[in-house]
């Protein structure tokens, strides 16, 4: 037990790559198939269609990210791994919005991205507008990833 | 999850519908000079092969381009089985015919169908129908005891007829699918409205329409034989108290202007699928598109090959998906 700290914010860690690259490697899927179906039709668009395709891998990144900042917080990548049990819950916590802003945030910019290789598909010149589209969700993973940061940086200034 | 199932159908779709024909095409084929004309129009947007072609062989050709496409892209194609019982049923009206009269008409029969046709024209021929799927199975085997006992060729067609509307509406139903409901209940609706203005008509009687008339949804199926029996006015007088009440006036006009404008209000129906990026919609909205555009090309060019005048074929035109 005395050791749950450490334990806790493992877990904190785990989750934030664990959900969000869940998230990622769906929506990169379903981007893909769509961006497949392009390109068997009109194998010159394949740079376009590529581009729309990575935009909800991002949020894997921002995961693995959060997870490796937590890592080195917790002195799990060296240094004291000697963590209070309340620590241990406020690094959780901290990892809770990336994890879970990072899963729904990455399906939903699939299926806009699946749209917007709709319109490549049909109307190429109008490829600008069509990135803005899934482009506008990675708004809500980079706060999610943000308030992450903020929170496990804050989180060992404090004396609990 | 299911919608997820055919991203990149519709991806492929989304870009095979840049090759569907435009009203602008369709205006220009309309305004050419003959039939030739036409056919050179056609070609030039990839229609037909090199060497001049029937038009028949030319439709059936790109229906068969577009069914080989849907089995490429995905794979089996049995969900969209509702879309050929028109062409099943058509076969066999052909294979019950060609087995009373014991002549061979092989031109007759639609490649195209969810049944082979060498299965449904060899189960007529036998008389043994066990091998077509249950829901034909009933209507073959009595449309060809009428025919053989009757020689009544109209009421064997009546008779297949009700059995196609039954299995469309049915298969609609049955998908689950929003779309294909919608499509079926449409059909059926269409088809009994056609089939009621007809019998008004030609003064057929309850006891024939009751046999004509499918099921469905938003048609009360008596008081629409009620209404035929009294002519061709009640029946239009009785649409308008449905939601299909819009059809009364083309009705009122003429069984050809309410075939007009029940395939326009199937294109309305489908053209949102145009902007659905996901699910089994954009797929099937693409087949009934294709199929429009068959049916409006057959339209130009045997008017063409008649000699009918611009205005003649233009009131004839359907709206396009596209």
């Amino acid at each position: 037990m005395e050791n749950i700290g450490v334990v806790l914010a493992l877990a904190g860690a785990v989750l934030a790559a664990l959900v969000a690259g869940i998230g990622s490697a769906v929506g990169v899927g379903m981007a893909g198939e769509a961006a497949a179906g392009v390109v068997t039709e009109d194998p010159s668009k394949f740079g376009k269609v590529l581009l729309l395709q990575l935009l909800p891998g991002t949020q894997g990144i921002y995961g693995l990210l959060i997870g490796f900042v937590t890592l080195t917080q917790i002195g799990i990548m060296g240094g004291s791994s000697d963590i209070s049990w309340v620590k241990g819950v406020l690094y959780l916590v901290a990892c809770l919005p990336m994890a879970f802003v990072g899963y729904k945030s990455a399906i939903r910019q699939a299926r806009a991205s699946v749209a917007s290789i709709g319109i490549v598909a049909k109307r190429p010149d109008q490829f600008g507008k069509a990135l803005i589209f899934p482009a506008m969700v990675e708004t809500y993973a980079i706060l999610a990833l943000l308030i992450s940061i903020l929170a496990i940086f804050g989180i060992n200034g404090l004396n609990v | 999850m299911a919608e997820n199932q055919y991203i990149y159908a519709v991806a492929r779709v989304r870009s095979r519908e840049q090759s569907l024909l435009t009203e602008a095409f369709f205006s220009q084929l309309v305004q050419a000079a003959d039939y030739n004309a036409c056919m050179r129009l056609l070609k030039e947007k990839g229609w037909g092969a090199e060497t001049a072609l029937d038009p028949e062989d030319m439709l059936a050709a790109q229906r068969e381009k577009t069914w080989s496409f849907l089995k490429e892209i995905v794979g089996d194609t049995s969900i969209f089985n509702v879309f050929l019982y028109g062409n099943d049923y058509h076969n066999l009206k052909a294979a019950i015919k060609e087995a009373y009269t014991g002549k061979d008409f092989p031109d007759l029969y639609m490649k195209e169908g969810a049944v082979d046709y060498r299965v449904i024209r060899k189960a007529a021929a036998e008389n043994d129908f066990q091998a077509l799927p249950e829901e034909m199975r009933g209507c073959a085997a009595e449309a060809a005891k009428v025919l053989a006992h009757t020689g009544d060729g109209q009421l064997c067609d009546v008779i297949i007829d009700q059995g196609a509307l039954t299995a469309i509406r049915q298969a609609g139903e049955a998908s689950g699918d929003d779309f294909l409901k919608l499509y079926g209940e449409l059909t059926a609706a269409a088809g009994n409205i056609r089939i009621a203005a007809r019998a008004a008509r030609t003064g057929k009687d309850e006891a024939f329409l009751g046999r004509a008339l499918a099921d469905c949804r938003t048609l009360n199926k008596e008081e629409l034989i009620r209404a035929a029996a009294k002519g061709e006015a009640a029946v239009a007088d009785y649409l308008e108290k449905t939601e299909y009440r819009e059809a009364a006036g083309e009705l009122r006009k003429s069984v050809r202007a309410f075939e007009i404008w029940c395939d326009n209000l199937l294109m309305r129906r489908i053209r949102p699928q145009i902007h659905n990026p996901f699910g089994l919609g954009p797929l099937a909205a693409y087949i009934l598109a294709r199929e429009n555009e068959g049916k409006m090309v057959r339209i130009i060019l045997s008017g063409k090959r008649n000699g009918l005048g611009e205005d003649v074929i233009r009131e004839r035109m359907r709206e396009t998906y596209v």
